[in-house]
């Protein structure tokens, strides 16, 4: 098996060949791998089936089960980070979940580099997400629950990342919807959060439908649905069910990641407190259409039209990600438009195929680290403004909250990426690889590039720098340590993120489960271009500048707009197509079922059943309670059963 | 004597009776019109027991005869019961069991 | 032979007779008829055991009860030939003929063979044979037979037994009950006025006079009331003044809604 694995790699080194996943025993790495999944499991069980009881430490228990999830995420990962790169998967079979027929699924646990990463990121930055809510929900009754649903979804992430079969992951896909749908519901009194959460389960739905289908075909094509098979299987599938497959997962991809078309639920997912749209809607969750696709190599590697959809639809989703952000006053709207448009960044990089992969994985991780940093800082913003998130009602908070602003600024900074900053690297690394590969792309990337200084400025300006237009009575203030130190934290990871790519470490680490890319030389030299992001970059901001810091910002945004304006603050009008050609027609069509079903259906039964019981009440005067009337029938019978027998003998 | 005659006039007699417990109101009468075709048929069997040189018929019939002893103690037990309740002795007038 | 063609046409005419007769108690003497007519029949088919019962049991005991439920039940309780069923007499006979028209053809079809008669069987005496049989063969139904009419019995007591609701009034209570009636409701005290002041030949049937001329309907039986045979006061005064002379009464009325004179 070794040998095999070797002989894989040498051949993926030599040129294309796709990687397959074989993994060897996990061995003495058993036990974190299985304490990994059970500690949130366990904690999220603890809480909610202890109820009130619970409630003095629910939030302790809740950030200390994640926190010895990250420790056993470390564990592993320095684990097999000696190792070489033969040896770097492992899997961990726990027993068979189900059999029918020719198909069993095994419940097991695959741990490779990319699944090492993914425990980092989402134990990582989730704990100290947990950190920072003990903090930002120290006013809320329930707590408790909070926890309770930040613990499932930290397990059912985990689930996603781990599983080593296509079932698993559809078991964590799942697991993470409802653990996003509970918490973007948390506060469930608000109509609008109750109406964001079902948003998001119900738009989630589609892509489930494209993730359960892409199971199917997948099973009905290999006869199994475990990635270690069906990767050996791969290279002898025909073209057309591989372009299925991909595009059915990409289906499931843009569900959760809030890529277009299936982009709308994202911005109303904001409805959810703070800490849950740092660590669900930017760090993890909407990232794993990321994973899905870079996992499915072995499938996209051999179908270009799917890799081209991916590539699209990324390009697509980050430009109107951003458009979006530029036209919002709702500082978590644009961070949510903003988030789109950098997972945009992702699939689109995850399109480009072997070259992509390792960088859509780094880009991955560096924006989990910058975007859950500004998301958690402006938590904190809105924690000292009164939970008033419309940021025409800020301005010169930079004095109030000196912590909040520098981390915040850090995240800025990596995110227009700012030389030397954690987003540099890695936006810098897919626009180049998209330029060698498809420059209309490329192009586009570069064009968003621009436009995310332009917003990522105007949010800076807006909300730190200018003059005070604060609501009266509001006074800002730095929030406690537990709310800043998981700042600080995210921020120094923002800056120093980038370290990742030093010595290309991230590309040949990913190598066993990506393949390793054959060097391809970009139409300008790789300098030349990141000099051009940068010069892109700085236009936008300049442009924010003096469009923003320049002038006076009026409290009520204006109603006179151009159309661009209007139509990213009305989200591109995805809300309003999908009632048109789905909501609409469903309703009418719904409707007429109904209609059918009352006057057809319903009427038939109703119909036969009072016919009936007309019939029967035409009957029943027959007992008319006369003795006589009984008599005659008597005899009349007797009659015809003396007739029939006069007939039968004498006739 | 051949015992058709016997036979034609237990049917005639079985059919007067019939018809009379069908349009009689009075429930005497009715329950004479019974005892009729009781009779009837009384006749009939005893008639058989003849044509045939057995008298299990003429033990039939005097099973019949013993049954509507029973039968007509009860019966006018029954319908004197009925007059002392509704004043009546019609039978049109106990209908209450009906739809 | 000649019993059967005789009596076989007065059977047929009395059983209609039960269906026409008005009163209850002629179709019980119609229903004799027939019965005492059954009876001959089976004294002349060899049967004369059940011809006497026949006699005994349903002329004698039977048809007895049914006249003495007639006079508990029903001595004013006329039959009306109204129909009340709608299309039920219609029906009846049209049904009753079909039946006793496809009866009757379909026995007289029939070939009963050669009559075997009761020759053999009754050698040694009817009542001998039959009691030989139903002590032997039929002793089981005998049996339940008699466990059938004692049942009976049982039952006629339960159903005809009324349960007393209030207690027994002695003659004090009705004594004071009539003292009650006086008081509350000015109820007559005294004894009834006896009928018949003008008496001719049977004078119960003919109210007493007041005073004032008004006949008094207490001194008349409710029961003659009932069957209408009340004679008028007023007629009987005319009546009476045509008989006795005109000098010392007063001058004939033929008003008869009028008062009669008596007393004048």
């Amino acid at each position: 098996m070794i040998s095999t694995a070797t002989t894989v790699l040498t051949e993926a080194a030599h040129g294309g060949h796709v990687p397959v996943v074989d993994p060897g025993s996990a061995g003495s790495l058993a036990l974190p791998l299985v304490l990994v999944i059970a500690l949130p499991a366990l904690g999220a069980t603890v809480l909610l089936l202890g109820g009130r009881r619970t409630d003095r430490f629910g939030h302790l228990l809740g950030t200390a089960t994640v926190a010895g999830s990250f420790i056993c995420s470390l564990v592993l990962f320095f684990a097999i980070l000696g190792r070489d790169a033969a040896h770097r998967q492992v899997s961990l079979d726990l027993w068979t979940w189900f059999s029918s027929g020719r198909w069993t699924v095994e419940l097991g646990l695959l741990y490779d580099p990319l699944s090492a990463l993914f425990l980092l990121l989402i134990t990582g930055v989730g704990s100290l997400i947990h950190v920072y809510s003990i903090g930002y929900m120290a006013h809320d009754e329930r707590r408790r629950r909070f926890f309770a649903y930040l613990n499932l979804f930290v397990a059912a992430m985990l689930m996603l990342v781990l599983a080593s079969d296509y079932v698993g992951v559809f078991l964590g896909w799942e697991g993470v919807g409802l653990a996003s749908y509970l918490l973007i519901g948390f506060w469930q009194y608000k109509p609008s959060a109750a109406a964001a959460a079902k948003k998001a389960f119900v738009i989630n739905r589609v892509g489930d439908i494209g993730l359960a289908l892409g199971i199917g075909l997948i099973f009905t094509t290999f006869g199994t649905t475990s990635f270690s098979k069906v990767s050996q299987l791969t290279s002898a599938a025909s073209a057309g069910v591989m372009t299925a497959i991909g595009l059915l997962l990409l289906l499931a991809a843009c569900g959760k990641s809030a890529q277009f078309p299936l982009q709308t639920w994202l911005l109303d997912a904001m409805e959810g407190p703070t800490p849950v749209s740092a660590l669900i809607h930017a760090a993890t969750m909407v990232t794993a259409g990321v994973y899905l696709i870079v996992r499915s190599q072995f499938i996209f590697e051999y179908t270009a039209d799917a890799r081209l959809a991916v590539s699209i639809i990324g390009t697509i989703t980050l430009l109107m990600g951003a458009w979006i952000g530029c036209a919002k006053d709702d500082i978590k709207k644009v961070l949510a438009g903003s988030t789109m448009s950098q997972i945009g960044y992702m699939v689109l990089a995850s399109g480009l195929g072997v070259a992509g992969y390792a960088f859509a994985i780094f880009h991955l991780l560096t924006h989990g680290f910058f975007k859950a940093n500004m998301f958690l800082g402006a938590g904190s913003v809105m924690h000292g403004m009164d939970d008033d998130v419309n940021m025409r009602h800020y301005g010169a908070l930079r004095k109030a909250m000196p912590v909040t602003f520098l981390t915040f600024t850090m995240g800025y900074l990596a995110i227009i990426g700012f030389p030397g900053f954690a987003g540099f690297w890695s936006k810098d690394k897919i626009i180049e690889t998209a330029l060698a590969q498809n420059p209309a792309l490329g192009i586009c990337a570069l064009i968003g590039a621009g436009v995310t200084g332009f917003y990522m400025t105007r949010l800076m300006l807006l909300t730190f720098f200018t003059e005070k237009r604060w609501e009266p009575g509001v006074h800002p203030h730095e929030s406690p340590k537990v709310m800043t130190v998981p700042l600080i934290v995210l921020a120094a990871l923002s800056v120093l993120g980038g370290l990742l790519l030093l010595n290309d470490w991230i590309v040949t680490f990913l190598a066993p489960v990506t393949g390793a890319a054959p060097h391809e030389e970009p139409p300008l030299p790789a300098i030349v271009i990141s000099l051009l992001a940068v010069l892109v970059v700085a236009v936008g901001v300049a442009l924010a500048w003096f469009l923003i810091g320049k002038r006076d910002v009026p409290r009520e945004a204006p109603a006179k707009v151009s159309v661009f304006t209007a139509a990213g603050r009305n989200d591109l009008y995805g809300d309003a197509f999908n009632d048109l050609v789905i909501v609409e027609p469903g309703k009418s069509f719904t409707g007429g079922l109904a209609t059918f079903d009352r006057s057809t259906v319903d009427g038939g039964f109703t119909g036969t059943a009072s016919a009936l019981a007309g019939l029967s009440g035409r009957l029943r005067l027959a007992q008319n309670g006369f003795v006589r009337s009984y008599a005659l029938s008597l005899l009349a019978g007797a009659a015809l059963v003396l007739l029939a027998l006069v007939v039968v003998n004498l006739g | 004597m051949s015992p058709t005659p016997f036979v034609v006039l237990s049917a005639i007699l079985f059919t007067i009776g019939a018809v009379g417990v069908l349009t009689r109101r009075n429930a005497i009468v009715v329950f004479m019109c019974v005892e009729l075709m009781l009779n009837a048929s009384n006749l009939a069997l005893i008639t058989f027991a003849r044509a045939n040189g057995n008298l299990e018929g003429q033990i039939a019939a005097f099973f019949v005869m013993v049954v509507a002893a029973a039968e007509v103690v009860v019966g006018l037990a029954i319908i004197m019961t009925i007059f002392r309740t509704r004043r009546s002795a019609s039978v049109d007038d106990a209908s209450l069991l009906k739809y | 032979m000649i019993a059967f063609w005789i009596l076989a046409p007065v059977m047929v005419v009395c059983a209609l007779g039960l269906l026409f007769a008005r009163k209850a108690v002629h179709c019980a003497l119609l229903l004799a008829v027939v019965m005492i007519s059954l009876a001959v029949l089976y004294a002349v088919q060899d049967a004369p055991f059940l011809f006497a019962v026949q006699i005994i049991v349903y002329t004698g005991a039977i048809l007895m009860l049914f006249l003495f439920v007639l006079m508990l039940v029903g001595v004013d309780a006329s039959d009306s030939v109204i129909e009340t069923i709608r299309g039920q007499r219609l029906l009846a006979v049209v049904v009753g003929l079909v039946f006793g028209a496809t009866l009757v053809l379909g026995v007289a079809q029939l070939s009963f063979g050669t009559v075997v008669g009761l020759g053999t069987a009754n050698e040694q005496g009817n009542v001998p044979a039959i009691a030989q049989l139903l002590f032997t063969k039929y002793v089981f139904a005998f049996e339940v037979t008699s466990a059938l009419l004692i049942t009976a019995a049982l039952g006629a007591m339960v159903l005809a037994h009324r349960e007393r609701l209030t207690p027994r009034l002695g003659q004090a209570d009705l004594a004071a009950q009539r003292m009650r009636d006086y008081a509350e409701h000015g109820k007559h005290l005294g004894p009834l006025p006896p009928p018949g002041v003008f008496a001719r030949h049977n004078s119960v049937d003919t109210p007493a006079l007041l005073p004032d001329g008004t006949p008094s309907q207490a001194s008349i039986s409710r029961v003659l009331l009932a069957r209408g045979s009340v004679r008028d006061a007023p007629g009987s005064a005319t009546q009476v003044e045509q008989l006795g002379g005109g000098d010392r009464s007063v001058p004939p009325r033929d008003d008869a809604s009028d008062q009669g004179g008596a007393g004048r």
